[in-house]
């Protein structure tokens, strides 16, 4: 727990025992959302899969976990999230530090785009990494060297991904510490690596742990990325689920795997409970504006150029082939592929999607996703931050859970659970920005919570000495802390459910389909119009995304300097 | 006192916020399926595709109008059929295979129905012709396709057989689709078992693995990045003039090409195809039978059956249907394909799949 704080009188104590109360108002929400659509579909699928009858099956934990193929995914599994999240933490930070700190034209625009490869469907994110690693590919021409088929190629795969989770959830914190805290310790005589080692760095901590902590989550249940580069030789166990369900129907072996991905995704987020309450301490807070500054010296330069290079190679350069495809038709570069989008087909086929259709109904699920996430997320994260109990504490962890639990699972769980009035949702569009919502909130949550937290409890209490209520003193004194951190968040989950690929799949959709969607069918499909207009749509993903995060960014530029 | 009323009004706003989008979502257009007698609901796999006008035109005829719901790939979707059996997602489920069928029979998911103009299919694809549970709609045949500008540079005739492709001439030129996770590889691997049979098709294999074969696990990874016909696989520098696809692919790099080529640049080796046939058949459980029945019918009728072939690049399985004519034109037409029965594949298939993987991935 974090420093107790003696309370004194009468007062204190009715400040506790309604702060309680109003903690558990705050959780209703929450918990019904993730009792109905997170914890009931995955533990009667998983029950289905243990029972036979009335009895339960245990031994079967068993049998299965003794298969030398079970156990070959499990070792794999393990170590490429491992060395997954440590390049891209080693690869990452140096970019979250550039991106906090510099001044230099463009960042904005950066760091939007930086984020697009994670809203991207993995279809078309393996066919832009394969142009990087791949036969043909830029190593290739200039070394011969080829990393497909390799494990090389799913971790920079992973870094590709995840990137910009470690830019944003830990240079978003980054920006906002005052760096005066810094050089007033290199004042008294700390040397530069002392006094960041001393301040900033336990300072970052939660930021650091929380966003390796998704990274190491998003790899360990990785699955379009390895199947595409990595080949039918590598599987996750992620992909083990998913060939157990929805291929084979295996259910006792899928809910065996899936148990055993719970205990060892619980086991991630206990210890990552207790490095944050480990390191919580209330920070002090800038506006990030102030803390940015132009490079100087020529350490400082050659830190933005190693940066800017890292982020053109294994971002740009994908991200750039796909544009160029969507470019190069049978007679040179032009537009047809985008005309082929929005003509009527006269060659007397039909188009699967109207294109147009498709960008619409995924800004119509991302936002109504968006808007569950937050609201949950946030009342969550309001919650959390009240000095809590081990009850509390424990929600936190549940809340992380549909991060690492596989979306066939629960999407399998969907079908068996809500098939009767009122919930009968099978049928429903609302099913897809719930599903999406659910990988939204933890977002919302993570983002959340290491802001709220580190916002000093003394203002809080300074407020209810003046007679402010709470919900006022949260107005007051949380909220303008918090706005930043709270559109981050919700630019991260409007962006994941723009691309979420995972839940959406399993699930049968009403003939609506997404952009991801749309991408996959016409990539499933033979002949250059198809191919061409699959990479047309990806690059309009990638531009709607792209400007979602941009605009995102301007209005947090505005209010928050209006703030301070 | 007033603070807690007011979170707690709060609370309830923002839990009726989500509310109210519940209903929005059950309480629109979508939602009369609950109701029954007007919507009928289709599941099927993801290719699934129909013109607007011919939909249309059924519920012209029946007064039903067709919501479809996709439900993932071929034997992804059989599955979620299977585990959500008594209670469907939807009417009637269209898009079982031959190679999946005795699993839909066995789990008991269809209830019989002997659809109107049944007698305009050919007694070989009735594969459950005593009880009707399942009516044939369509047939494809999963074959080796090749560039024809590789075979026209090397001067090399392209294969047309199993046989030819275990050939020296062909080393290192097919990719394949792992069996266990896409139709078109089982297709394949059960083409070979027809040819050389239950103890035959290991040495095969072996064959084949000696002959260079690379295995992928998609038809999009084998047809779009590794083959070097297909208008993605030349962006994608693919190096494999063979690949297992389909005889229906050819027409389609055609069809969807800009300008269209005179001739496609794919062609068939007509030797190494499987039959695939594909059925429709009413859910045990449905909420509308009768709306279920009519669309039965309809998916045989002429018109649905002329429309197919452009919209799934599938055959008809009516006589009377007409074939388009870019599929007259640039398709082929497979005499002898290998086929198998569905009870023996429901017998062998996991089996198989499971010594083609030690075989070939280890």
């Amino acid at each position: 727990m974090v420093l107790a704080r003696p309370e004194v009188g009468t007062r204190a104590r009715g400040t506790t025992a309604r702060g309680s109360a109003a903690r558990l108002g705050l959780m209703v929400l929450p918990v019904a959302f993730f009792a109905v659509f997170f914890a009931w579909p995955v533990l009667s699928i998983v029950g289905r899969g243990l029972k036979s009858g009335e009895d339960w099956r245990l031994g079967r934990l068993g049998e299965t976990l003794s298969r030398p193929e079970i156990l070959d995914v499990l070792w794999f599994t393990a170590w490429q999230a491992l060395a997954s999240t440590a390049l891209t933490l080693l690869i990452a930070l140096p970019g979250a530090y550039v991106f906090a700190r510099f001044d230099f034209p463009g960042r904005t625009l950066l760091r939007a785009v930086v984020t697009v490869p994670f809203v991207l469907p993995t279809v078309v994110v393996g066919t832009a990494f394969l142009a990087l690693v791949g036969r043909g590919g830029l190593l290739d021409e200039l070394w011969g060297l080829r990393l497909d088929t390799t494990a090389w190629a799913i971790l920079l795969a992973h870094v590709f991904f995840n990137y910009a989770v470690v830019v944003r959830t830990v240079g978003g914190l980054w920006a906002q510490l005052d760096p005066r805290q810094e050089e007033a310790a290199r004042v008294l005589g700390a040397s530069r690596f002392e006094a960041w080692r001393q301040v900033t760095l336990p300072a970052l901590g939660p930021a650091v742990a929380a966003a390796a902590l998704m990274v190491f989550l998003f790899t360990f249940t990785s699955f379009g990325v390895v199947q595409i580069l990595g080949g039918p030789a590598y599987s996750t166990l992620e992909a083990e689920i998913y060939r157990q369900t929805a291929d084979l129907l295996d259910l006792p072996t899928a809910a065996v795997l899936t148990m055993v991905q719970f205990v060892a995704v619980g086991a991630i987020l206990a210890l990552h409970a207790w490095t944050v309450r480990r390191r919580e301490t209330a920070l002090k807070l800038v506006d990030p504006a102030r803390t940015a500054h132009r490079p100087h010296g020529a350490g400082q330069w050659a830190l933005l150029a190693a940066v800017l290079g890292t982020v053109a190679l294994l971002i740009l350069l994908p991200l750039g082939v796909l544009v160029e495809r969507s470019f190069d038709t049978s007679g040179g570069y032009g537009l047809g592929f985008y005309r082929a989008l929005q003509g009527v087909d006269d060659s007397g086929g039909t188009f699967l999607v109207p294109p147009l259709e498709a960008i619409g109904n995924s800004l119509q699920y991302a936002l109504v996703a968006t808007v569950i996430a937050v609201v949950v997320g946030g009342l969550a994260a309001a919650a959390l931050t009240r000095r809590a109990g081990r009850l509390v504490r424990g929600f936190d962890a549940l809340l992380m859970l549909p991060l690492g639990v596989s979306a066939v699972t629960v999407g399998f769980g969907f079908l068996i659970t809500l098939d009767e009035p009122p919930l009968d949702l099978r049928a429903s569009w609302i099913l897809v920005p719930l599903a999406q919502a659910l990988v939204g909130v933890p977002f919302v949550v993570r983002t959340m919570l290491p802001v709220l937290r580190a916002v000093d409890e003394r203002l809080r209490e300074a407020a209810a000495v003046l007679g402010a209520s709470p919900l006022r003193a949260w107005r007051e004194v949380d909220l303008p802390l918090v706005r930043r951190a709270l559109l981050i968040a919700s630019g991260f989950a409007f962006a994941v459910s723009l691309g979420e690929f995972g839940a959406t799949v399993f699930i049968a959709r009403p003939d609506r389909p997404t952009l991801p969607v749309a991408v996959a069918r016409l990539l499933g499909r033979p002949g250059e119009l198809n191919y061409g207009q699959a990479m047309a749509l990806s690059t309009i993903l990638m531009v709607v995304c792209a400007v979602a995060l941009l605009l995102l960014e301007r209005i947090r530029t505005d209010r928050t300097s209006g703030e301070f | 006192m007033s603070t807690t009323k007011k979170i707690t009004v709060g609370v309830l706003a923002a839990a009726l916020g989500v509310g109210t989008l519940a209903a929005c979502g059950s309480g629109d257009k979508d939602s009369a399926a609950g109701t029954g007698s007007k919507t009928v609901t289709l599941v099927s796999h993801d290719s699934f595709n129909a013109s607007k006008e011919v939909l249309a035109q059924f519920t012209k005829e029946t007064g039903y109008t067709v919501k479809v719901l996709k439900s993932g790939d071929a034997g992804e979707a059989v599955n979620k059929e299977i585990l959500t059996k008594g209670s469907p997602q939807g009417d009637v489920f269209y898009g079982i295979d031959n190679t999946l069928l005795s699993r839909a029979l066995d789990n008991d998911l269809f209830v019989p129905y002997e659809a109107k103009g049944l007698d305009r299919i050919p007694a070989e694809l009735q594969l459950d012709k005593d009880k009707h549970r399942v009516t044939p709609i369509d047939t494809g045949d999963i074959c080796v396709n090749y560039d024809k500008k590789y075979f026209a540079d090397k001067k090399l005739a392209p294969p047309q057989s199993f046989d030819d492709l275990a050939k020296p001439a062909y080393k290192d030129l097919l990719v394949v689709e792992n069996p266990e996770r896409s139709s078109p590889g089982l297709g394949f691997l059960l083409g070979t078992a027809a040819r050389y049979g239950d103890e035959g098709w290991q040495a095969y294999w072996k064959k084949l693995k000696d002959n260079g074969v690379k295995t992928v696990d998609s038809w999009e990874i084998a047809y779009n990045q590794e083959f070097s016909g297909s208008a993605g696989g030349k962006k994608a520098k693919g190096d494999r003039p063979l690949v297992v696809s389909y005889a229906s692919s050819p027409p389609v790099e055609v069809l969807f090409s800009e300008p269209q080529p005179a001739t496609a640049p794919t062609g068939v080796s007509t030797g190494t195809c499987f039959r695939q046939t594909e059925f429709a058949g009413l859910l045990d459980g449905a909420k509308n039978e009768a709306g279920g029945k009519a669309l039965i019918d309809f998916l045989i009728s002429k018109k649905f059956q002329e429309d197919m072939p452009l919209n799934m690049f599938v055959n008809p399985a009516v006589k009377d249907a007409k074939l388009p004519e870019l599929f007259t034109k640039h398709g082929v037409v497979v005499d002898k394909p290998h086929t198998m029965a569905p009870e023996k594949i429901a017998e062998k298939r996991d089996q198989w799949i499971k010594s083609w993987s030690s075989l070939v991935l280890k």
